[in-house]
């Protein structure tokens, strides 16, 4: 009894407050850290990604870009901290992931239309509904080239686009792309960049993009999200409000223009830091 | 399983194997690119006459080249040559088919538990470089000189090859492919199967290709050290016995040709399974 009278006194640090992101938040990031071979990479993070909007992560070499996304789809464990999406956790809800590398992110042992359609399959989906849902997106990728074929037979920007049609599959809520045009030359990254803006137009899926060009990092964007170096924070969020489609013209807008240039000036700004 | 589906071929050139990819070349050259591989086995063999012809060896150390031939095809079509062939090659087919069946799921499973994999590597590891021949008198022990004997032994060092390279190819499969499967909400049994079962075949593949001439080499050496009647390895050493050696060297080449032979079946069969390798 008197043990318990006199015991020491614990006090628990009081868990911050959950605090909700603006009206048309989707993904609610908060106290997020991740330590990297002992230093942090992020410490206590925080940030609110909109719901159908295009956000593009841009910021110094080695600052965690890839990282961030990586974490946000649950590829990399996170030391601290609470991702939600809608209020849910990742488990409960569904997300497509582009990888950089599509050589190594396609089966090369199914044909790819077997790819894109594999997600439906660990749904368990009828073969009546993966025919329906390959359809469709056949139709709206406009696809040119044979999906009979293995991987490994289509050229590095047919890959990518059916590993793009592979994370969209399932209709997914959020679609990551860790830079996804950086392994294909000009014309692939062209013709792949506008299909996006294409099924980003159809779906409003939101979608989360890594780049380290700036100019598609804005050409897409409805948000840049510009980091520090490390250990790392938000820089700035800007805005880019300029209408969809936006095309070869809008690279010779002012307001595109400006985008970049303050982009640019931020960036370098917490280069030199 | 087919390299092309027949949907893709009708529209376009199927795929053919990496091999016959470098065809367009001038027709000059591709002439003699054919008959180079022909080239030293036909030097090999002048060399070899000219040694016997010039009497650097005697004849009754080596055979002219045509004699040993002459052998080798006469006791293939029928000879007593043919029923010592067949039979190591049953008993090879043998060894090697317990070491497939028992090693590859072994290896798979050992490979995608890795704590499991690095409790029993060094016992692995350890036998695998331990030479199988060195073993063959604990073989006598267990199995004493019968058939079964050179069969087990045989498929001892060949199922330790199988488990090594099916265990490293689960261990080493491409990680973003498995972070692709999971990314999409696979489980990990799904993983395990639609993934790093696959991921593995190709280095399995190298595994049963060495393992199936770890086989043959047990096999022979079973063969003319284990009290047997039968076998190339028994024939080798028979004739030596009695300096036939036209027969010897018949036999020999008979060993040589069918261990040659295997391997290239092996590589023909993996160019058609695991035919996403190397692209």
């Amino acid at each position: 009894m008197n043990a318990v009278l006199n015991a020491p006194v614990f006090a628990d640090v009081p868990a911050p407050v959950f605090q909700p992101g603006p009206a048309g938040t989707h993904i609610t990031i908060r106290g997020l850290t991740k330590y990297f071979a002992g230093w942090p990479l992020y410490e206590n993070f925080d940030l609110d990604i909109p719901k159908h909007k295009i956000v593009s992560v841009f910021g110094p070499n080695g600052c965690g870009k890839s990282t961030l996304i990586n974490m946000i789809a649950g590829l990399v464990p996170i030391d601290s901290g609470e991702i939600l999406f809608d209020g849910k956790s990742l488990k409960d809800t569904k997300i497509g992931y582009v990888f950089q590398n599509y050589r190594e992110a396609m089966f090369p042992w199914m044909r790819t239309i077997d790819n894109i359609a594999y997600p439906l399959k660990l749904e368990g989906k009828s073969k009546a509904e993966v025919d329906r849902r390959m359809a469709e997106l056949v139709a709206s990728f406009d696809v040119k080239f044979d999906l009979n074929r293995y991987p490994y037979e289509l050229s590095g920007g047919q890959q990518q686009t059916a590993s793009i049609m592979r994370a969209l599959a399932p209709n997914p809520e959020v679609l990551f792309l860790d830079e996804p045009f950086s392994a294909l030359d000009f014309e692939m990254t062209l013709f792949i960049r506008e299909k996006l803006q294409e099924v980003f137009m159809q779906t409003g899926t939101t979608m989360m993009l890594v780049s380290h060009d700036l100019e598609e990092a804005v050409y897409l964007a409805d948000q840049v999200l510009l980091l520090t170096k490390r250990p790392t924070k938000v820089a700035e969020i800007l805005p880019y409000d300029d209408p969809r489609p936006r095309t070869t013209a809008t690279l010779s807008e002012a307001s595109f223009i400006d985008a970049k240039k303050r982009s640019l000036e931020i960036f370098q700004r917490e280069v030199r830091r | 399983m087919e390299a092309t589906s027949p949907l893709a071929a009708e529209t376009t050139k199927p795929w053919s194997p990496p091999a016959s990819a470098g065809a367009p070349t001038p027709p000059k050259k591709t002439d003699w690119a054919k008959a180079l591989p022909f080239v030293g086995p036909v030097v090999l063999f002048i060399i070899w006459d000219l040694v016997v012809r010039l009497g650097f060896i005697k004849p009754i150390l080596l055979p002219p080249p045509i004699d040993a031939l002459g052998a080798l095809i006469g006791g293939l079509a029928g000879g007593p040559l043919m029923m010592d062939f067949v039979v190591t090659v049953w008993r090879t087919v043998q060894a090697f088919l317990i070491a497939a069946v028992l090693g590859m799921p072994l290896g798979v499973l050992l490979g995608s538990n890795e704590k499991a994999y690095r409790s029993v590597e060094f016992l692995i590891d350890f036998f695998r470089s331990t030479p199988s021949s060195a073993l063959i008198p604990l073989f006598l022990m267990i199995f004493g000189v019968s058939d079964i004997n050179k069969v087990a032994i045989a498929a001892f060092g060949a199922l330790l090859i199988v488990v090594f390279n099916s265990a490293y190819g689960v261990i080493n499969a491409r990680k973003q492919r498995v972070m692709a499967a999971k990314v999409m909400g696979a489980t990990r049994w799904q993983v395990f199967k639609d993934v790093l079962i696959w991921e593995s075949l190709q280095p399995s593949f190298v595994g049963l290709r060495s393992a199936v001439s770890m086989a043959l080499v047990i096999v022979i050496v079973a063969e003319m050290f284990i009290g047997a009647d039968s076998g190339l390895g028994n024939r080798i050493i028979n004739s030596q016995q009695v300096m036939n050696v036209k027969d010897m060297y018949a036999s020999i080449l008979a060993a040589g040709a069918l261990g040659y032979a295997l391997n290239v079946l092996f590589l023909l069969i993996e160019r058609k399974i695991v035919h996403w390798s190397g692209r």
